[in-house]
């Protein structure tokens, strides 16, 4: 089973933590320090595993992570999981990261946290490796957002008109049916 | 276009708003999280990040509680306080709002309230149950997605009660037409099996048919639940190891479609998951083995593409070839596979070429010997991972030959160590080694003072326990030990007077008991001088209030000895004593202020200090009723009257909110979910059983495991090593020679070693060294004795350090010991003989049966260890009595029996033997002979020593006959004289005996042996009971012939009956096993540990269980099983296990008050004996 799914930067910065075990919330972060702790000192040529500390768990469970120029995606498994497979998952992960946001970079994982945790919802599932391929997660990934775009307009059109009835209550309500005149080619438009 | 459109849409409501900052709402969603990373990565210092964030997270709580939040608002400060809880900081306010944003968003808001659901709150928070009825209301949504959604978040966490709400919902989904549907819905019901596996209990079926699904993708999800499955318990799966192989085989074969390549491998996370499936089933099943010979072959053979994958699927195939039965074709395969690996200049697949190394060495040493240069190479590597690993395969190959090459190297490694769990790790593999292999008492010490100071304070504390107990238990050599302690004094003493300063606070204390407790022993050293080594550790800051109560007690006890000594180091001493203990009289901390007011008291008083500490019994041993037995009666008493039985706080603790917790489970299935976990250890059971040992101080334990331990584990075939199975073809030769010699043979055989080392013609300096390491690494490591490896775990014959207890084995040398103690005639041990419940019997000597006497003549012989006080150096040494006693403790019938005492065909229940040569042959000394016959062919104890004095030795043994527990007694005359007027009186109030009274005898003679004996029944059930009595005779004054003129002699009889002895196995089907748990009211409920928890622990813990205590097993189904027994004569008792994280949950029932705790408590003990 995969514990912990971590992702930081070259100074230790947290990008991405997902944890499939609970931890306490100051758990979580000394796990994050102390992940980043072992992994940084580690040179480039050396392997990619590592015992896990103390807070991790034991001589049973794992880190396996792999170090993208500013980045370091750590997995942190138990021995359920085999290394050599967990080593490609990670990069799976990161060549889809890259196809979705085209030229993936640290700034992406920033900006887009929620997106790239739903790449990684779409591959891990409750700790366990749900999908490896990675047009599969793309498709996924796409389907989702399109099947929400999709509901954009009925959802706009049963929403504007309860919040029309509840502002038109209030003062300011013929700024509101200027703003919705206004308003109105946009959303015609978007339904064609 | 529709880019456009959405851009405005998300501006809208921050247009509409109206308030003051219309224009700010221009700005994006991702702006405004924009603004915040933006300013955090501007900042230099943590300090400002954290008022910054906090600054933040005012802001968003503002926002997000006021009424006029949209969703879509809402939905972007959910993304902030994402990114403010992954930086580290609180943002519990936002939880409520994360889940109304789940509930009531749509679309984009509802995948965002999710997302920070499952990213803030975990399956034990309340706020959780609000989230339920949402995910009802997902599930049964027809829009795709958000059924998706919902699974995802229940697979991530779920609370535990509810499951059985949205149960069906899932299950339905196990047929839903689209293909991802169905996958997720299977991963969340493997969520479930993990966290309530009774509750998924009944869709087994389904789960087989998601096996056979047609898309791939749900068949590989399925997999994950087969392999938690399989891994609890291979049994049930076996028939399905050949759909595993046909499935295996059609992947490699490249029957899937292409898109579920990897790099032109064929799915291969799929390959390697079912290959761990096909590795647990084939372990230790010859049959299920062979099913997957081939397909393994096949595997093994197309996987040459030069890729991380395929070695990934390679390295789980070498791992399944060694787990599973042996092949010696596909062993060949593995190895040269296994070579590759090593020999890789990737790391990666050195490091994994090396862990393959370290699994399969106990099998197949000739591999490590191989591949030695490789390993001597990585002991030097760079990378302190691969160094790591190799030590790991290093201290699979430790014999008493390489220790300290491989200790030094270890040691060398942690010196240079700085990560707390590597250290923790090695330190105690160092500590075992050194305990198993040492080569003489100089390294032994050494080696353990840099353990201590290596390790420090974050050793596990039983390292410096064990080695303490290891000096003061010794081993069989007196003169060792002398040595051993004395050297550990000499060493200690040199390390305080060059600089202690640097030497952590256990090492301290390590020093200060050794120094306390032995420094006598080293003539040339005076009591005070010791103590003016130690008292500067009591002045210094850095020393703990811990370390100096320790260095106190050794102050201590060397101011006893100071104050015996002579006149002048006498006074000198006692003054010194004096005013330490007037120094810390007045310390802060009330155990030091306690500790010294006592020693100043004691120093002033030379003879209660004498009485107090009393210097010539040292080593003698003391007996602790550590259990607490003396107050047995009054708990039972208390029982009797309807007191509650004692429960530890913890696991009253845990009821009480098991109680409050609602029970959202329907009746049916009411078992115990969540059980305390507490282990045996922590229900210190006020019944148990009280035992003297040999030492002062709480080794009983030890000696308990290491007495029982040693025993079993003879003549038992070793299928099982540390780390799996164990060829059958390299059984036969049981832990073989180099190992038997105790004394190493030092000498490296550079043939052996250097023999498969390539061939060069010029060796460099460096190469020599590197052959040299390989040499002394590897000795003792060649072909014909590589099965030796096999026996290290429990290579007790090897062990240097052996405890005396573990000598069991070695008959000759006890047997040896009691003929040189006294006399010609003694009785030879005949058999190993084991019987099943435990008896402790106590060898007393004129009533010591009360545990305030603190004699050193007591000892105790357990039923299982009868020769442990013969093997007792420190009994013998100082207790002059013992000898005549210890003889009899030696004595063992192979088997013996006793008659009915109401049987007509017997007179008085007392038969005389005749005399019979009591020669040392052990066939001759079956005693059945003598015995009734209708009692011969029950099963029945082994036979112990009651008491005994010069001239008539007394001892008992239990048969189980089918209506009652007969105790029979043995009295043997072994001294020259005729014994007259022989009477047994035995009594127990808690007991019905069934023949008090009687059993007189007019005379035996002498060498002859008398049997008599008592039906006994249980009428109330106690956990052990005492059954005491006396026997009283005259001896025959030979010379005289006037007999009255010999006064009588009373022998006290005292021996310990447990709950266990008078329990029958009680045969029922699972119907009638129904039926009778309804009926019956009584019942207690524990968690107890597993026994080899790693496979099939419950079928394993109910043998354990049936074996000591006579249990019928009614069935076992999956996780849980039945087993019932019956109290003699009073009523059955049932039990119900379950096997849940790691731990067995017992749940007790009988109608007969009492016994359910009593049988619950042996059951403890059964399963912490093993």
């Amino acid at each position: 089973m995969i514990k912990a799914i971590l992702i930081f930067n070259n100074h230790g910065k947290p990008r991405l933590s997902k944890f499939y075990e609970h931890y306490s919330e100051d758990t979580e972060q000394q796990i994050i320090r102390e992940t980043f702790h072992l992994v940084s000192k580690r040179d480039e040529n050396v392997c990619n595993f590592l015992e896990g500390g103390i807070l991790i768990g034991g001589s049973d469970n794992k880190l396996i992570y792999r170090h993208y120029a500013t980045l370091y995606f750590v997995f942190c498994v138990d021995s359920s999981e085999s290394e050599l497979g967990i080593l490609d998952l990670i990069q799976v992960f990161v060549e889809t990261l890259d196809k979705c946001f085209e030229n993936v970079c640290e700034l992406d994982l920033i900006f887009h946290v929620d997106k790239v945790h739903y790449i990684l919802g779409e591959m891990v599932m409750g700790g366990m490796v749900l999908e490896t391929n990675m047009n599969e997660i793309i498709t996924q990934v796409d389907s989702q957002n399109k099947m929400e775009k999709s509901e954009y307009p009925a959802t706009a059109q049963g929403f504007i008109p309860t919040w029309l009835l509840f502002k038109a209550g209030q003062p300011d309500a013929q700024k509101v049916s200027v703003l919705l005149v206004l308003l109105e080619p946009l959303l015609v438009l978007y339904q064609q | 276009m529709s880019d456009v459109v959405e851009k405005t849409l998300t501006a809208l409501p921050g247009l509409l708003s109206l308030d003051s900052q219309t224009g700010a709402g221009k700005l994006s969603s991702t702006s405004k999280l924009g603004n915040l990373i933006r300013s955090i990565t501007e900042l230099t210092s943590k300090h400002d990040e954290e008022k910054l964030i906090k600054r933040e997270l005012v802001a968003i709580k503002e926002q997000v509680s006021s009424p006029n939040t949209t969703m879509r608002q809402m939905k972007e400060m959910m993304v902030r306080s994402i990114y403010c809880e992954m930086l580290g900081y609180e943002a519990d306010f936002s939880y409520i709002h994360a889940i109304k944003l789940a509930q009531q968003g749509a679309g984009l808001e509802k995948r965002v309230g999710y997302l920070a659901v499952s990213l803030f709150l975990n399956e034990n928070h309340e706020l959780l149950l609000l989230l339920v009825n949402t995910v009802l209301k997902d599930l049964q949504s027809t829009n795709l997605i958000e059924v998706c959604m919902a699974l995802t978040v229940v697979s991530q966490m779920f609370p535990k009660d509810m499951i059985p709400a949205i149960l069906p919902l899932v299950e339905e989904k196990l047929t839903h037409p689209k293909e991802i549907i169905r996958r997720k819905a299977v991963l969340a019901l493997h969520k479930f099996y993990l966290i309530a596996p009774n509750q998924v209990q009944h869709i087994h079926s389904k789960f087989r048919k998601a096996l056979c699904d047609k898309d791939p993708g749900v068949m590989a999800a399925s997999l994950h639940i087969y392999l938690q499955m399989i891994k609890e318990g291979a049994e049930a799966y076996r028939e399905l190891a050949g759909s595993f192989a046909a499935i295996l085989r059609q992947v490699v074969g490249g029957k899937l479609p292409v898109e579920f390549n990897y790099h032109s491998v064929p799915a291969p996370w799929l390959q390697i998951q079912l290959l761990r499936i096909l590795t647990l089933l084939g372990k230790d099943d010859q049959s299920t083995s062979e099913l997957m010979y081939d397909v393994l072959d096949e595997s093994l053979r197309r996987a040459e593409i030069n890729h991380n994958i395929t070695y990934a699927i390679l390295f789980e195939c070498v791992k399944a070839i060694y787990t599973i039965h042996p092949n010696a074709e596909l062993m060949e395969k593995a190895a040269k596979c296994i070579g590759n690996f090593v020999l890789s200049p990737k790391i990666n697949l050195k490091y994994l070429g090396l862990k393959a190394l370290t699994y399969v060495v106990q099998q197949d040493a000739n591999l490590a010997l191989q591949h030695q240069m490789t390993i001597i190479e990585c002991l030097d590597h760079s990378d302190r991972i691969i160094k790591r690993e190799t030590l790991e395969l290093l201290f699979r190959i430790t014999n008493a030959q390489n220790v300290t090459v491989i200790v030094e190297k270890m040691l060398a490694f942690l010196r240079l160590c700085h990560e707390d769990y590597t250290i923790m790790d090695l330190v105690g593999k160092v500590a075992e080694l050194a305990e198993k292999y040492a080569p003489d008492n100089r390294w032994f010490v050494e080696t353990m003072s840099t353990v201590f100071s290596v390790g420090g304070d974050l050793m596990p504390p039983d390292i410096p326990t064990n080695f303490l107990r290891l000096l003061s238990e010794g081993s069989d050599s007196e003169e060792d030990d002398r040595q051993l302690r004395v050297y550990a004094v000499e060493s200690y003493v040199s390390l305080l007077q060059t600089d202690p300063t640097h030497l952590p606070q256990r090492f301290l204390q390590v020093i200060s008991w050794v120094l306390g407790e032995y420094s006598h022993l080293v003539d040339v050293l005076s009591p005070s001088q010791v103590i003016d080594l130690l008292v500067p550790l009591l002045d210094r800051p850095a020393v703990t209030s811990d370390t100096r109560s320790w260095v106190l007690s050794a102050v201590a006890k060397l101011g006893g000895g100071a104050c015996s000594g002579s006149v002048v180091d006498g006074s000198e001493g006692a003054g010194l004593v004096q005013r330490v203990a007037q120094q810390h009289s007045s310390s802060l901390d009330t155990q030091l202020r306690q500790q010294a007011l006592e020693l100043l008291l004691l120093s002033r008083d030379p003879q209660l200090q004498a009485r107090v500490l009393p210097r010539a019994t040292a080593g003698a041993s003391l007996e602790v009723d550590s259990s607490l037995s003396f107050l047995d009666g009054f708990v039972s008493e208390a029982l009797a009257r309807g007191a509650a039985p004692y429960k530890p706080p913890h696991q009253r603790q845990e009821e009480l909110r098991q109680e409050k917790a609602l029970s959202l489970e329907p009746y049916g299935l009411s078992l115990p979910i969540s059980l305390s976990s507490c282990s045996i250890a922590d229900r210190q059971s006020p019944t148990l059983l009280s035992i003297s040992s040999g030492l002062s101080g709480n080794s009983t334990e030890l000696l308990h495991r290491a007495g029982s331990g040693s025993l079993r584990l003879d003549g038992v075939k070793r299928k099982w090593g540390k780390d799996g199975y164990l060829a059958q073809r390299e059984v036969p030769e049981e832990p073989s020679t180099p190992q038997e010699t105790s004394t190493p043979a030092p000498q490296p055989s550079p043939q052996q070693g250097g023999a498969l080392t390539p061939p060069s013609a010029e060796p460099s300096e460096e190469e020599r060294d590197k052959q040299q390491l390989a040499s002394s690494l590897f000795i003792g490591l060649s072909s014909q004795n590589s099965t030796c490896l096999m026996g290290k775990p429990e290579a007790s014959s090897s062990q240097r350090f052996r405890r005396k207890q573990k000598n069991t084995d070695s008959a000759s040398s006890s047997s040896g010991s009691s003929h040189s103690s006294r006399g010609a005639n003694h009785f030879l041990y005949s058999s190993l003989l084991e019987e099943g419940p435990v008896s402790p019997i106590m060898l007393t000597q004129n009533s010591v049966a009360q545990p305030k006497h603190k004699e050193a003549n007591s000892t105790l012989s357990e039923g299982d260890t009868p020769f442990l006080p013969a093997a007792n150096g420190i009994a013998e040494g100082h207790d002059p009595e013992a000898p005549a006693s210890l003889m009899l403790a030696n004595e063992a019938l192979s088997s013996a029996g006793g008659g009915a005492r109401d049987s007509p065909s017997l007179m008085g229940g007392m038969e005389l033997v005749q005399p019979c040569p009591l020669t040392p042959d052990p066939s001759h000394r079956s005693l059945s002979s003598h015995l009734p016959p209708e009692l011969q062919n029950l099963p029945c104890s082994d036979c112990a020593s009651l008491a005994s004095d010069g001239c008539l030795a007394l001892s008992c043994c239990r048969v189980h006959r089918e209506d009652a527990l007969v105790l029979v007694l043995l009295m043997a005359n072994t001294g020259g004289a005729t014994l007259l007027d022989v009477s047994v009186e035995l009594q127990c109030p808690q007991l019905k005996v069934a023949s008090l009274r009687g059993n007189a005898l007019e005379s035996l003679p002498s060498q002859s042996v008398s049997v008599c004996w008592y039906t006994l029944l249980m009428e109330e059930p106690h956990t052990h009971v005492e059954v005491t009595g006396s026997l009283s005779y005259r001896k025959e004054c030979g010379a005289s012939h006037t007999p009255d003129i010999s006064a009588s002699h009373t022998l006290d009889i005292s021996t310990r009956l447990s709950l266990a002895h008078f329990l029958r196995p009680l045969v029922l089907s699972t119907e009638e096993y129904g039926k009778l748990w309804l009926s019956v009211s009584q019942d207690v409920k524990q968690n107890i540990q597993l026994l080899d928890p790693d496979r099939d622990p419950l079928r394993s813990s109910l043998t354990a269980l049936q074996d000591k205590l006579q249990l019928h097993i009614v069935d076992i189904i999956g996780s849980e099983g039945i087993a019932a027994c019956q109290l003699l004569r009073r009523g059955p008792c049932l039990l119900h296990c379950r096997v849940h994280a790691g731990v067995l949950a017992l749940w007790l029932r009988s109608p007969v008050p009492g016994l359910p705790d009593g049988l619950l408590y042996h059951c403890q003990r059964a399963l912490q004996e093993r």
